[in-house]
């Protein structure tokens, strides 16, 4: 039993061989593999093939629209969550718990279920189906329902990463700011905002990221007609039940393409700024 | 001059504050709030009422939901536990451990947050297909994995993984040396101080990964519905069955389904709160 | 076998032990008896070994040279596991998830199915160890539960329940507020008188270290300054830093010439023990400097100010020949007047070499 090495804290080397080989072989099989099978089967017909597909109509209208709809989604949901984190962070009010559990509500419902509720609104039979129907106006199967699906599913993003930090912050520089003689507004573009650049950034980064690769919530309000309504992942899913299958992986190759950059900035982030982000692992 | 007493103060929702803007903010907050969720929310919570319980029941009943809402909720159980113990097992490797690779790997445990659903969706039906990578090998062993219960549990596996190991890597993190010295000076051996003194403080931060797992399994829907194979009684999960309700114009039925996953989800989230103020009255930390 | 029976302790020799921290040299040629049933201090600044030393002790360091030895067995090759000895961390390192009570037991419970006391036997020993350190009935309160010197006497109990040869403890009353651990200190003592153990603490408050301890250990830079028991070195330091370090200390600069040491011209009566020719420093505590009857004392100063204190009048004195001020007390019916020049005689000084080492915080500085 002897461990003269004098390093308690440690399992044998046998021991911890056999750990890191179990836990690399997990994270090659389930996590790995899936990423690597993407860019594989984008390829399978050569880099001609793959780049076709980038010709194609349909591809464009649905990049196109996913573009659009994270051009207004996230600087809408960057404006609320300032406009949150402002109000959580800076004052005092009943009920900020209950606030702050709201604005995390989207993580707790499945995405179809979020679809769900605006078809139900805006939706044929929904609440204000026959008033929309009434007045030639269209939500759900047109882009406005997917912008609003999408922001439902997003907004909490940018929230999340401010209000923690904001609050870690106080209010101390800005009332200094304020003696000072700078107005409100000043004091928040010049001390407020500098302040949690990184925590923002941060988040946009997760937002569009979310933002462009929502499916389930978007594939209910869409309506999947093609060349208008699909966005990039709903066009993957439509080539893939076709058997396009380069086609559908190539597109999917852009957004993991996407999802790999925004990982890449997200841990320089983390890693250059860590301190100033206060990340304590929620998702 | 003479000073009047101190008239009591009256009573405001905002503390005094010399910082301008909550009004604006707040108001914004609250309106966005309940545009975007609130109100679609109650609208569902307001049809869902409309059923009643007895239009739950009915709807919970028929037999191709019960079937799926049984799938979901055994399935994402089950692929829930499968990451609490590997998760484990990730979190402690690259916590302690040091080897070639570490960060790479560590970044990429946050794949399933990254990556979109329906290009997991796509990657896992492909590589476990008939033709796929691992499916071929598999199916020349007669396991079948594609278009099968075990598919689905395979993509719930793949969602899941990260919440056990963000969870579990700060605790360990915070571990002090100190009760591993503590419990070799008293003569414990490596093993019985992994099992008596280190993994219990971390059995909460496990519990919630493993909440947080599920809830997400539960709803989970573009990394599934592709390896799934949607096969009805077999493998069709309960988001799905909301869509075809919804293509059937069935908006009871799809909300039927809805209150219940949503009940379920708050459910886990619900325990998840209580262990951790439990584990943090009794033990005094996190 | 009862815990207030005296075990006799074992005595621990180490021998000439080194350890290095990549460049850095925690702890040079470091040579030491401790006789079985001593009670010692490891004092010293903090960086000064006196932590590494005690792991190394206890195992949980592994020295690059040397030997640990308990009694006549070399106890340098056994594992931490192996040794029994009862280590009280600093922060108490108790077991969060566990009742007070298991974690009294651990240790017990660890033991190979071969060695292991039955249940009822480890019951019986956690109440008799709950007694000694007055926590009765506490046995089903979680850590969190606690206050800080409860913690500290959970954590004393837990090591004592294995019966360990030695007993170590590091700065255990550290992060215990000053009222608590004065308390703890008194109880310590009386622990250690009644279990008979060796047992060896690390302090950085000398107050600590001389209150408690049968003989101290000062160390500096990985070097053992000094052993001795606590009126050895308050009497006999045997280097500044000794001197500096365990009580207050001012330095002022002489010159020794041929035996006879002189400050600012003046003849200072002291001998100076060998300390060859040139420049050198006599040392001195506050208190053996006083305002002599005029025309006698040794040095002179000038009085620079005059603050009254409660039972008189301090003054803060210039003393020729160097730039030192002092503070010294008198009655109030000392006549001494802002801007006189008044002597001053000198007791219990010693001169050491220029260039000796001294703790940087002495007195009123060097």
């Amino acid at each position: 039993m002897s461990n003269a090495a004098g390093n308690v804290r440690s399992e044998r080397p046998a021991t911890r061989r056999a750990l890191i080989a179990v836990a690399i072989g997990f994270l090659a099989l389930f996590l790995l593999s899936p990423l690597v099978v993407v860019f594989v089967e984008a390829f399978a017909k050569g880099f001609g093939a793959f780049a076709a597909v980038f010709a194609d109509s349909e591809a464009l209208a649905a990049i196109g629209l996913t573009l659009l709809v994270a051009a207004i989604t996230v600087p809408a949901n960057v404006v609320f969550g300032l406009a949150a984190a402002w109000a959580i962070a800076k004052f005092s009010f009943p009920g900020k718990s209950l606030l702050i559990t709201l604005i995390d509500l989207p993580f707790s419902v499945s995405p179809v279920v979020a679809g769900l509720v605006y078809v139900l609104v805006f939706g044929a039979q929904g609440l204000f189906g026959d008033w929309l129907v009434a007045h030639d106006m269209q939500i759900v199967f047109a882009v406005p329902g997917i912008v609003l699906a999408t922001i439902f599913v997003t907004f909490p993003f940018v929230a999340r990463e401010l209000i923690p930090l904001m609050q870690e912050q106080g209010s101390v520089e800005e009332e200094a700011a304020l003696t000072l003689g700078a107005s409100g507004p000043r004091a928040f573009l010049t001390v407020t905002l500098p302040n949690v650049k990184w925590a923002l950034l941060y988040g946009v980064l997760l937002c569009n990221a979310r933002a462009m690769g929502e499916f389930g919530a978007v594939s209910v309000v869409s309506g999947h007609i093609r060349g208008l309504t699909n966005t990039i992942p709903l066009q993957v899913e439509i080539l893939y039940n076709e058997y396009n299958s380069v086609a559908a992986f190539a597109l999917a190759a852009l957004l993991a393409s996407l999802a790999l950059v925004t990982l890449g900035l997200k841990t320089l982030l983390e890693w250059r700024h860590g301190d100033a982000l206060k990340t304590h692992g929620r998702h | 001059m003479t000073l009047s007493p101190a008239a009591k103060a009256p009573w405001r929702f905002k503390a005094a504050s010399v910082l301008p803007g909550f009004g604006p903010a707040f108001g914004f907050t609250l309106l966005y709030l309940s545009l975007v969720v609130l109100f679609p929310l109650s609208v569902l919570v307001w049809r869902a009422s409309g059923l009643g319980f007895s239009g739950l029941y009915q709807v919970a009943t028929e037999p191709r939901v019960a079937a799926g809402l049984s799938t979901t909720f055994t399935i994402s159980f089950a692929a829930a536990v499968i990451d609490a113990v590997f998760g484990l097992i990730v979190a402690w490797v690259l916590t302690r451990y040091e080897f070639p690779g570490r960060g790479l790997l560590d970044a990429a445990v946050d794949l399933p947050f990254a990556l979109p659903t329906a290009v997991a969706g796509i990657s896992l039906a492909s590589l476990y297909g008939p033709n796929g990578f691992f499916g071929a090998p598999l199916a020349a062993l007669g396991i079948k994995v594609a278009f099968t219960r075990l598919g689905i549990l395979v993509a719930l596996i793949f969602v899941g993984l990260p919440f056990i190991v963000r969870t579990v890597q700060p605790i360990l993190l915070e571990l002090e040396p100190e009760l591993e010295e503590a419990a070799a000076t008293l003569g414990a051996s490596r093993a019985r101080t992994i099992w008596r003194v280190m993994l219990p403080p971390l059995a909460p931060a496990v519990l919630t990964g493993f909440a947080l797992a599920f809830a997400r399994a539960v709803g989970e829907y573009g990394s599934v519905i592709f390896i799934a194979g949607n096969i009805a009684y077999v493998s069709e999960i309960a988001p799905l069955l909301i869509v075809v309700k919804l293509e059937q114009y069935d908006y009871a039925g799809a909300t039927g389904i809805a209150t219940i996953m949503l009940a379920i989800s708050f459910a886990a989230l619900l325990a998840i709160n209580l262990v951790q103020a439990w584990s943090r009255k009794r033990f005094g930390h996190v | 076998m009862a815990v207030t029976e005296a075990i006799h302790g074992t005595a621990i020799r180490i021998a000439g032990v080194e350890q290095d921290f990549g460049s850095y040299p925690a702890l040079r040629d470091v040579s030491l008896d401790i006789a079985a049933g001593e009670l010692v201090a490891l004092l010293g600044p903090s960086g000064s070994g006196k932590t590494t030393l005690l792991r190394v002790i206890a195992g949980l360091n592994t020295a690059d040279r040397g030997a640990v030895f308990f009694g006549a067995e070399n106890a340098t090759r056994l594992s931490v596991q192996e040794r029994r000895v009862g280590f009280v961390f600093q922060n108490y390192a108790l077991f969060k998830h566990m009742t007070v009570a298991r974690n009294i037991a651990f240790g017990l419970e660890a033991r190979p199915r071969a060695s292991r006391p039955s249940r009822q036997a480890i019951a019986a020993r956690v109440e008799e160890l709950l007694d000694l350190v007055q926590l009765e009935g506490l046995g089903s309160r979680f850590p969190a539960q606690l206050s800080g010197g409860q913690r500290q006497r959970v954590a004393l109990a837990r090591a004592l329940a294995i019966e360990p040869r030695v007993l170590l403890l590091d700065e255990p009353f550290g992060a215990l507020d000053a009222r608590v651990r004065k308390d703890l200190r008194r109880w310590l003592r009386e622990i250690h008188k009644r279990t008979g153990l060796t047992t060896v603490f690390v302090t950085h408050d000398q107050d600590e270290a001389m209150e408690l301890a049968d003989r101290v250990v000062v160390l500096n830079q990985g070097r053992i300054e000094q052993v001795g028991a606590p009126a050895e070195l308050y009497d006999h330091p045997a280097s500044p830093f000794v001197l500096s370090f365990v009580g207050e200390a001012v330095a002022l600069p002489v010159t020794v010439t041929g035996g006879h040491v002189a400050l600012a011209g003046r003849e200072l009566h002291v001998d100076p023990h060998g300390v060859r020719d040139g420049a050198a420093r006599v040392f001195f505590r506050p208190a053996d400097i006083t305002i002599a009857a005029p025309g006698g004392g040794s040095l002179e100063g000038r009085v620079e100010a005059l603050r009254r204190t409660p039972s008189g009048v301090r003054a803060t004195i210039a003393i020729d020949g160097s730039d030192q001020r002092l503070e010294i007390d008198q009655d109030l019916s000392a006549g001494a007047e802002l801007g006189d020049k008044v002597p001053l005689t000198l007791s219990n000084a010693r001169i050491f070499a220029y260039g000796d080492g001294v703790f940087e915080d002495a007195g009123e500085g060097i």
